[in-house]
């Protein structure tokens, strides 16, 4: 496998040909911040986090998605990417109602995690929070999609890891959900097995286990990173 | 000239309140009424939202007695998972409700009405405050702050906060109480119970001094409502629903408390968002009750615990059969308190309340649940619907404070009726009438969810509405 040449925030890495920005980073040391992107999982390139900077180009380019090239010269760290991050981040409060304070993932979210590290003390944006539906007839699991800001990680997680392909994504612009089979109450799409990777993989309080009070869900993330490791590299927990 | 006073809003409550006073042609008081003029809904808010989530978010009413939210909000949801609760998990819970009742109770004794009886209704009210008491009083404004701090930290070792803590659940609780936690309250409760003794010792000795206001601060019959125990002792969690006249004459024993609307009507009045409960056999506003600390006291046979069973035989001997006085709900308190803190001694050695077994695990088994217990201010009932999956379809929650709305009024009327003589008022003769509501120490963030900020302005007005005279308190 060939190798590139590039900076990363004038720091000089190697990388594999055909690896994305976010890999070469990550495997240079450099984090680059990321919300849709769940590691094992194919990229989405919604949430727009890990959009850089490249030398050139007049574009920004979500590193999740962007190939390395020879002598690329990459920044991720720039004022003007700190502050589309920080408009983003207060975009996802404005569309949906994530009242951290009685949502079951508090201290335990990425959005909010990224409202922290973004230094979001404030909300630039009129609130829209419109009315939106909790579905809770699966018998382990709810979603509130209030608390959905559609990075897909449930679809993915579900179509490419389980292979159930249980959830999808319905309608447009605000109007745009994610649904259980053919748009039915979770409990009753016949797809389901019931694994809860979609539960593991959410970001956010959308999806949650039945029964989960104030700050009580926490996503075993660690259980699809064993999932994912035992899939790609052959090698599982003992 | 018919004229109004106006004190708006009422200072040293929690929450926003005014209360108005109507002089006749001849400067006779001829009405008053106390207004909870915001609103806030929060029974609306909880529509859809799934059972489990209940108490963590009512807990959000009120930053005071966000346990009782969250007791009342599980037993509710107790009832829809129809299961009986861990034992463990009872007695937990009993044990954060009781030290909510020190916290909430010190705040309400110490913060906002020592400065009224220790400082005096008529003295500068520049200094009329916690920081006036602080000065003029060091050792008792510190033994009040430390009763509530000893409150709120055996909420936060529970709940792991002090306020809001979402702990208990349908079907039990989260956590126990460590080792280090239980010896932290074991090592804390010689200090806390000399600063209640020290405190009803004090309050006792100023009663001769407030006798005036002791007969006229809410001194009429009423009926009282409250939980009590099987026995017919104090009960603050679980027991049944006892009503009793104002001779101390049984009306109601044993109720159910899920049977709430068949003997609580609640009315509402077009001049406040308080709504006014009455005891629906006797109609509106016949039907008048009060609930809380005075309630409680009234009703029970004893405490159960050997103090406060002492000072219970002498806050009898102030009334006959039952204590009338409103002004009598500061010394209630006070002897919730020392209670409180005599229950929570008998409990320390109770291995229960470091259990594994804390939580009852079911599935909606019933559309409907009921759930009451005492809150410091007085009985409280959530009332939820829910669909088959366990999201919230109807809610109804009668506050404490809501059920003292007809007898916050009425002791209103009779304050003014009582010092008001002419339509010049001396500035201690209206915080009589605030002191007058204080006494039932109400949290209208509860009761109506009301927020706002609290200037102090008394407007007079005559019958046509136009301003005679202004003062502001800033």
């Amino acid at each position: 496998m060939s190798v590139v040449t590039l900076t990363i925030n004038q720091q000089m890495i190697t990388a594999n040909a055909g690896d994305t920005i976010l890999q070469a980073a990550k495997d240079a040391g450099i984090k680059i911040p990321t919300l849709c992107y769940l590691d094992g999982l194919s990229a989405h390139g919604g949430c727009r986090i890990c959009l850089v900077e490249i030398a050139g180009s007049t574009k920004l380019q979500p590193a999740c998605f962007m190939k390395v090239a020879e002598g690329m010269q990459i920044n991720t760290e720039t004022h003007k990417l700190k502050e589309y991050r920080k408009m983003i981040v207060e975009l996802l409060f404005a569309e949906g109602n994530h009242t951290c304070s009685i949502c079951v993932a508090n201290n335990h979210c990425e959005l909010q995690a990224m409202a922290m590290a973004v230094e979001m003390d404030h909300d630039r944006f009129d609130y829209i929070h419109p009315p939106k539906e909790i579905d809770i007839s699966h018998q382990r699991f709810g979603i509130d999609h209030n608390r959905c800001i559609l990075c897909t990680r449930c679809v993915r997680v579900c179509d490419e890891i389980e292979g159930a392909h249980t959830w999808d994504v319905a309608g447009r612009g605000g109007l745009a959900k994610v649904i259980a089979d053919l748009d039915q109450p979770w409990g009753e799409a016949d797809s389901c097995t019931s694994c809860g990777k979609c539960f593991m993989a959410c970001p956010t309080g959308a999806i949650f286990q039945k029964g989960d009070s104030v700050a009580q869900t926490e996503h075993p993330r660690n259980k699809l990173e064993s999932l994912v490791m035992a899939k790609d590299k052959k090698q599982w927990h003992v | 000239m018919a004229q109004t006073i106006l004190i708006d809003p009422v200072t040293r409550i929690e929450g926003h309140a005014k209360i108005t006073v109507q002089l006749n042609d001849s400067g006779e008081v001829s009405s008053a009424h106390f207004h909870i003029a915001e609103f806030r809904g929060f029974e609306r808010m909880f529509e859809g939202r799934p059972l489990w989530e209940m108490p963590g978010i009512s807990a959000r009413i009120c930053g005071i007695c966000p346990v009782s939210h969250i007791l009342a909000s599980s037993k509710a949801g107790d009832q829809i998972l129809a299961v009986e609760v861990p034992v463990a998990a009872e007695k937990l819970r009993r044990l954060m409700n009781l030290a909510q009742m020190i916290q909430s109770h010190s705040l309400s004794f110490f913060h906002l009405s020592a400065p009224d009886l220790l400082l005096g209704m008529d003295s500068d009210p520049a200094k009329r405050n916690l920081f006036g008491l602080i000065a003029a009083e060091p050792s008792l404004a510190r033994a009040g702050i430390g009763l509530r701090q000893f409150g709120q930290q055996i909420i936060a070792a529970l709940g792991g906060q002090k306020i809001h803590p979402a702990w208990s659940i349908p079907g039990g609780v989260r956590h126990s109480l460590s080792i280090a936690d239980r010896d932290w309250i074991a090592q804390r409760i010689p200090t806390e119970k000399k600063a209640i003794l020290n405190a009803l010792d004090r309050f006792k000795s100023i009663i001769e001094k407030y006798r005036e206001e002791s007969n006229v601060f809410g001194t009429f019959p009423t009926l009282f409502l409250g939980l009590v125990a099987a026995d017919g002792s104090w009960e603050h969690y679980g027991g049944r629903i006892r009503i009793i006249d104002s001779r101390g004459g049984l009306i109601a024993d044993q109720l159910d408390p899920a049977n709430y609307h068949e003997f609580i009507g609640e009315a509402s009045e077009k001049w406040s968002y308080l709504k006014s409960p009455y005891y629906r056999p006797l109609g509106y506003p016949a039907g008048i009750y009060r609930v809380g600390p005075l309630a409680r006291l009234n009703i029970c046979q004893r405490m159960g615990t050997a103090l406060a069973d002492k000072e219970k035989i002498e806050f009898s001997q102030l009334g006959n059969g039952t204590v009338q006085s409103s002004f009598f709900y500061h010394l209630a308190r006070l002897i919730e308190i020392l209670a409180a803190i005599e229950k929570i001694e008998q409990m320390m050695e109770d291995k229960d309340l470091q259990s594994t077994e804390l939580k009852a695990e079911a599935g909606i088994n019933r559309l409907e649940g009921v759930g009451c217990s005492e809150a410091p201010r007085g009985t409280l009932f959530h009332h939820y619907q829910v669909d088959p999956t366990g999201l919230i379809r109807k809610i109804n929650l009668v506050i404490a404070t809501g059920q003292n709305n007809l007898a916050m009024n009425q002791t209103i009327l009779q304050i003014a009726q009582h010092y008001i003589k002419s339509s010049t008022i001396p500035e201690g003769i209206l915080n009589r009438l605030e002191a007058g509501i204080r006494a039932f120490d109400p949290c209208l963030s509860c009761s109506t969810h009301a927020f706002g900020q609290m200037p102090l302005r008394i407007e007079l007005l005559d019958s046509s509405g136009r301003l005679l005279d202004e003062v502001r308190r800033v």
